[in-house]
């Protein structure tokens, strides 16, 4: 009886799908391969202290199977953005107040909630910080494993412990079968981020948002995990969002850079233009003084003063008063995105003609 | 063990601080009745070296690898299971009375978290002149000290009225670090200074903390796990694995000719900052086994690369391939 609702579920919900995103797909497939657009995306917080802007006109564009690296510091709304796609806003006080979020062709800014579900893990996947919060303690991994795969109906229920053993073996865990019946709390750092990763990639989605997925890992554990999440993007041609305060991270694993600042995105194009040539002043400081494990440095030229927070901001370019090239403009004006080479923009008045 | 002794006594005419086999367990009782399967967490394993006037002593490793625990040993906020802290010449383990407080007030610390590191209930006032009422410094002294404290680190006098929640990270670490040297310390242990802050503020903390060593001549020890914090701020450097040195150098060495796996594979594990130090060489498979069940032989054989038979049976002791440069491995004996 409940194989049979759970076929029925199946059918229903390969029709659902199939309804409200395969014209999508379609459409994405013919016209640019931009999978996801984000256009003038302005994201408010509505406090007891009044609005708070995390996430104020940001552009953003990850094209099919690239990974891009949103970086930014603490406060700077790098995460608040990820979570503005994935629809996972804290309710009672963040709104989406202007711009839209292009996927497929689809826009999730005015996407129905029921509609932004079958989206959720099947077409958009997210990996959060920390691994023990983002597992269930009181179920096994093969549980919580077979959640999405049974949500979404990708896989018949006969097949479902195949499937997740698979899964377990694509992410290198030694004992699959051990490690169905374990619960987290069995399980290293490590072996549960990869785990949550394994659970990202169960439905196969077109773009994976991971918010920091390594910073509670060891430095060699993280070098590894790095690898795994490089080598399964490539191999399942995945779009990933990687969200990091670590411009290294961005070197080792991501195509294109978006460099966040106290909520506008200062600068973005491919690594190596960002890296080797950038031309806002805040990634340029940013990029000199970083130590190197690789160089001896005397000494590190370091940027004055602190990130604002986020209630703390004026009128003009949020990085003015730290910036040791600014002028009139800068604290008059926010700067308009400008295009210094192909493909690679960046928001500072040094480059409005 | 030899090897050991032979490293101490080279080294002890100089230095401030000398650490010789250094060992800690931790027992951890499970079960109902108390006294079932007591185990030992193996945090420390006779660690040795020794920091010089005016030198920084870098201490990297993954986490559970004993470095925060040596800090600790230092600062006597742990007892060691064995091995002695020497400290000018006298061991810090029999110290008492004025010599034990005289002790206290040259070695200070700066921990990682300023938000758990400053009380939420006193100002930055009384915060910092609370270390020079213990130890009797004059009143007049102590508030004229508060000043020039602030002044040192880069923040204003006026600032000394407020309480911590004014303050972001970058400047609560600036207080922890002007409460560190408000007695003129000749030691300071920094347990991570740098990782609980933003990327842009890590430099200044960083220059902050070279320039004050420069103006004052203090040492440092320095607990890390970033390579390239290391590389910036340490002269020496040990490498920990499991409770255990498995290498000990000049920073000049270890980063020109890292010898041991485990350093190498750090290496690897480093994250670049351009584009044309990204290679992927050698990286680890597995974790940091468990501290209280550490492996046979060679803490590291389980994921070295280069595990022959010897490194499961035999541990390898640390010895001396250059001068100034110690290695714990079966390869380099």
């Amino acid at each position: 009886m409940r194989e049979q609702n759970l076929v029925k579920k199946w059918f229903a919900g390969q029709h659902k799908i199939t309804k409200s995103t395969v014209s999508a797909k379609e459409d994405a497939e013919e016209g640019n391969t931009a999978l996801l657009r984000i256009v003038g995306l302005k994201t408010h917080l509505f406090t007891s202290y009044g609005v708070v802007k995390p996430v104020d006109d940001v552009n953003l564009t990850i094209n099919k199977g690239e990974a891009l690296g949103l970086v930014g510091e603490s406060g700077s709304g790098k995460t608040i953005t990820g979570l503005s796609i994935i629809r996972l806003l804290p309710r009672s006080i963040a709104r989406i107040v202007a711009g839209s979020i292009h996927f497929m062709g689809t826009d999730l800014v005015s996407l129905p909630e029921p509609e932004m579900r079958r989206l959720r893990g099947r077409h958009i996947a997210m990996i959060l910080q920390d691994p023990l919060t983002s597992l269930n303690p009181v179920l096994t991994i093969g549980h919580q494993m077979a959640e999405p795969l049974r949500e979404h109906c990708v896989v018949p229920s006969p097949n479902l412990n195949e499937r997740i053993h698979s899964l377990l073996r694509m992410v290198n865990i030694a004992a699959p079968t051990r490690c169905f019946h374990s619960f987290p709390h069995h399980l290293s750092g490590g072996m549960r981020q990869r785990i949550v990763g394994a659970l990202a990639f169960s439905c196969m989605p077109e773009l994976i948002i991971a918010d920091e997925p390594t910073t509670a890992l060891d430095a060699t554990v993280q070098a590894n995990y790095l690898r795994l999440l490089k080598d399964l993007q490539r191999e399942h041609k995945t779009a990933l969002l990687f969200i990091t305060h670590d411009l290294g991270i961005v070197a080792k694993v991501c195509d294109t850079i978006a460099v966040m600042y106290a909520g506008t995105i200062v600068e973005s194009g491919s690594v190596r233009n960002v890296l080797e040539n950038a031309a806002h002043p805040y990634t340029r400081a940013l990029l000199q003084a970083l130590p190197s494990p690789f160089h001896d440095v005397d000494y590190l030229p370091s940027i004055p003063g602190q990130p604002p927070t986020l209630d703390s901001i004026k009128a003009g370019c949020a990085f003015a008063p730290r910036c040791d090239s600014s002028f009139s403009k800068c604290t008059e004006n926010a700067p308009p995105e400008v295009e210094t080479e192909p493909g690679h923009n960046t928001r500072c008045w040094l480059y409005v003609q | 063990m030899k090897n050991n002794d032979s490293l101490i006594q080279k080294d002890a005419g100089a230095s401030m601080l000398v650490v010789e086999g250094l060992t800690k367990y931790f027992s951890i009782q499970q079960g109902i009745l108390r006294s079932r399967n007591k185990r030992l967490v193996h945090a420390v394993e006779n660690v040795s070296f020794s920091i010089n006037k005016c030198e920084t002593l870098g201490l990297v490793g993954e986490s559970g690898c004993g470095k925060t625990t040596i800090g600790k040993l230092i600062l006597i906020i742990e007892r060691p299971t064995s091995g002695n802290i020497f400290f000018k010449g006298s061991n810090v383990e029999k110290l008492k009375g004025r010599p034990l407080k005289n002790y206290r007030r040259a070695v200070q610390a700066v921990f990682q978290d300023p938000y758990s590191s400053l009380n939420p209930r006193m100002k930055i006032q009384d915060i910092l002149r609370e270390p020079l009422t213990v130890h009797n410094v004059s009143k007049d002294e102590s508030v004229s000290r508060v000043r020039s404290m602030l002044a040192e680190v880069g923040l204003q006098e006026n600032m000394a009225d407020r309480f911590p929640h004014e303050f972001s990270g970058g400047q609560r670490q600036r207080i922890a670090v002007a409460r560190a040297l408000a007695l003129y310390p000749e030691l300071i242990v920094l347990d991570e200074p740098v990782s609980a802050l933003d990327v842009s503020l890590r430099s200044q903390i960083m220059n902050l903390l070279k320039e004050l060593q420069t103006k004052h001549g203090h040492s440092y020890l320095l607990i890390a796990h970033s390579m390239a914090v290391i590389r910036y701020m340490s002269t020496k450097v040990a490498v920990m694995y499991l409770g255990q040195t498995v290498e000990y150098a000049n920073k000049s060495q270890i980063f020109r000719s890292a010898l041991h796996p485990y350093t190498k594979a750090l290496f690897s594990a480093a994250l670049p900052v351009r584009l044309d130090t990204v290679d992927d060489e050698e990286i680890l498979e597995g974790e940091v086994p468990d501290p209280a069940d550490p492996p046979s032989g060679c803490r590291f054989h389980t994921r070295c690369p280069t595990a022959r038979e010897i490194c499961r049976i035999q541990m390898p002791q640390l010895q001396e391939i250059e001068p100034g440069h110690y290695v714990a491995c079966h390869l380099h004996q």
